[in-house]
């Protein structure tokens, strides 16, 4: 299951990073998304995998470890916000500036 | 009330700021005498914080009762105690001058500035590292709706750039909190500091990654040199209160540095001791000399300005790269002055540009001023303050760190940090003099300038001389201070005696 798990973090955390980078913002918008939910992931996994265990600890030894459930749920609220926020942002830069860019550029002319 | 004093600067802000928010349809008067009012609060309680830091005794506060390393802690020392004066007198000038209309031009202007006031503290006192994720969280989310506050083109555009590379930033913080986590299995960072002593060497490589990764987040808050490029333009773009507040969000990114990796990775870290120091210290003389460049090169008094924070990053994270208490401590009289000055600057800068009308603060020749002359005093005062010439506190500060600087590395620090100077003096007496001098004939004009602008300005640049006259007791407290921050042992004690006040 590790390896599954460390697979898709990684490739989420790729195609984040990739759409980040592009010029458009909405693919940018998409891309942190993703980069959240692959860091959700990531920390979810940080105190160590584990099955069929409850999240808390009463003397038994089979247990997952409560705190990077606090966290991941600390850190999907403080996401959604900042996600929230930017799309709004980019609709406002679409209006002021008259386009999509990052840059704030006139989209150049395609060479026939 | 004495025991809940370590928290009133979070929950102080925090209940203004969301009363402002509430209350948004009230009229513009209540809003800033209760802004200026608390805030004015706010310098009260962080005298009080200071004094009671000030004999070296390290207090926590746990919230909820619950005791570290399990609950979250806010720490008072001398160094939370000094940023949170710091943070409130910076926002005591810049309220004032936001008083003058810059707060009427967009909606919630004393909400959001009480919140980020909010967030800054928390930063400077938490003592827990995901505590400190969440406090970034609160500052920025108040610093983005602050920078587009008013709105306008050049500001919806940088506050894109800005919002994105923060967002990557944030979720970087995110992985490295996890990776640390993960291999010490604590938060706390007192608590993390006493695990890494006895560290599995297999972890030593997580450890490692997390702490750098943990620098680069560090270095994008407090603009290091491969990653500064987003603060000239969302400085000089951002209202003019605004970007003076901003002034102390560089430094909470210098804070950051300094507290997490002289308590965490201090000397008990063993082989992961003081990891970061080779990267701070040519890192920082890099971005000393690239703002430098930057500064001769800027066409505008606010970009200049935004240039002059970015010099002033790089000679306090030498102060960081050099590793000594001497060099903390001067540095740390160094942040002091270069936090205020800047501040006021940047308050100046919109004080000018309003005089000009359309030439604003471009550095072009414009219409001659209302005022001329007193804003041309003040703007010399605060040139000679930012440019480190004597009698003002730049030159103290600057001298106290060249001082520091061990032989090794004097080679290095001495020639950029002057050239650095320089380079500022050169710019700043070019803009001050078409400025002030190469002036139109014409009519004088402009509007008159109200009296909370100049309280404003005068109340930061004031601190310059100020802070010439009590250097003395100045720099005694910042010695204290870095004397303290160089012996971890003193914090970890406090935090995990079991033995401090619980409400």
């Amino acid at each position: 299951m590790e390896s599954l798990y460390a697979i898709t973090t990684g490739i989420l955390t790729a195609c984040g990073l990739f759409l980040t980078l592009r010029g458009r913002t909405f693919p940018v918008v998409v891309g942190l998304t993703l980069l959240s939910y692959a860091v959700n992931l990531f920390l979810f996994s940080m105190g160590g995998l584990t099955t069929g265990g409850a999240a808390i600890i009463d003397g038994q030894t089979h247990f997952a470890d409560p705190l990077p459930q606090a966290l991941v749920l600390t850190a999907i609220v403080i996401g959604f916000a900042m996600t929230a926020f930017v799309v709004i942002l980019a609709m406002r830069a679409r209006s002021e500036m008259g386009n999509d860019h990052v840059d704030g550029r006139k989209q150049e002319e395609p060479h026939r | 009330m004495m025991q809940h004093l370590i928290v009133l600067p979070v929950v102080l802000p925090l209940l203004v700021g969301l009363f402002l928010l509430r209350s948004r349809h009230g009229t513009m008067r209540t809003h800033r005498v209760v802004g200026v009012t608390a805030t004015a609060l706010l310098v009260v309680v962080a005298m009080v914080m200071v004094a009671r830091a000030a004999d070296g005794e390290v207090t926590y506060y746990a919230l909820g009762g619950w005791q570290p390393p399990f609950g979250i802690v806010l720490v008072l020392d001398r160094l939370s105690a000094l940023m949170v004066l710091l943070t409130a007198v910076l926002a005591l000038g810049a309220v004032v001058f936001a008083c003058a209309g810059d707060d009427e031009r967009g909606s919630n202007f004393h909400g959001l500035f009480q919140l980020q006031l909010m967030g800054i503290n928390g930063a400077f006192l938490t003592g827990d590292i995901f505590n400190l994720f969440v406090f970034f969280e609160v500052l920025l989310l108040a610093s983005y709706a602050l920078l587009i506050h008013g709105g306008g083109k050049s500001r919806i555009q940088s506050a894109v750039h800005y919002v994105v590379l923060n967002l990557v930033g944030s979720s970087l913080f995110l992985i490295s909190v996890g990776v640390l986590y993960g291999a010490t299995g604590t938060l706390n960072m007192a608590d993390m500091a006493v695990r890494l002593s006895d560290l599995p060497a297999d972890r030593e490589g997580l450890v490692t990654a997390g702490a750098l990764m943990l620098l680069v987040v560090f270095s994008l808050k407090s603009a290091l040199l491969p990653l500064y490029f987003w603060l000239p333009r969302a400085y000089a773009a951002a209202p003019a209160p605004v970007a003076a507040l901003f002034a102390i969000m560089t430094k909470v990114g210098i804070y950051a540095i300094l507290r997490v990796y002289s308590l965490v990775f201090g000397e008990q870290a063993g082989s992961l001791a003081a990891l970061e120091q080779p990267w701070v210290w040519w890192l920082s003389l890099a971005t000393m000399v690239v703002a430098g460049i930057g500064v001769l090169a800027a066409r505008d008094l606010r970009l200049l300005v935004a240039y002059l924070i970015v010099v002033s990053v790089g000679t306090l994270l030498a102060g960081i790269g050099m590793g000594s208490p001497a060099a903390t401590a001067a540095l740390l009289y160094y942040l002091v002055h270069t936090t205020l000055v800047t501040g006021g600057l940047f308050l100046l800068a919109e004080m000018i540009g309003l005089q000009r009308g359309k030439a604003a603060t471009r550095l072009v020749k414009g219409r001659p001023m209302h005022h001329g002359n007193w804003l041309a005093g003040l703007f010399f005062i605060g040139a000679v303050a930012v440019a480190g010439l004597p009698p003002l506190s730049g030159a103290i500060g600057k001298a106290l760190l060249l001082n520091a600087a061990e032989t090794s590395q004097q080679p290095w620090l001495w020639p950029i940090l002057l050239a650095t100077g320089l380079a500022a003096l050169i710019a700043l007496s070019r803009a001050g003099s078409t400025l002030f001098w190469r002036s139109h004939e014409g009519e004088v004009a402009g509007v008159s300038l109200s009296r909370s602008r100049w309280l404003g300005v005068g109340w930061l640049l004031g601190a310059s001389p100020l802070l010439v006259i009590l250097a003395g007791p100045v720099s005694d407290y910042t010695c204290a201070t870095a004397e303290q921050l160089a012996d971890p042992d003193i914090m970890v004690r406090a935090v995990l005696s079991n033995a401090g006040e619980s409400p």
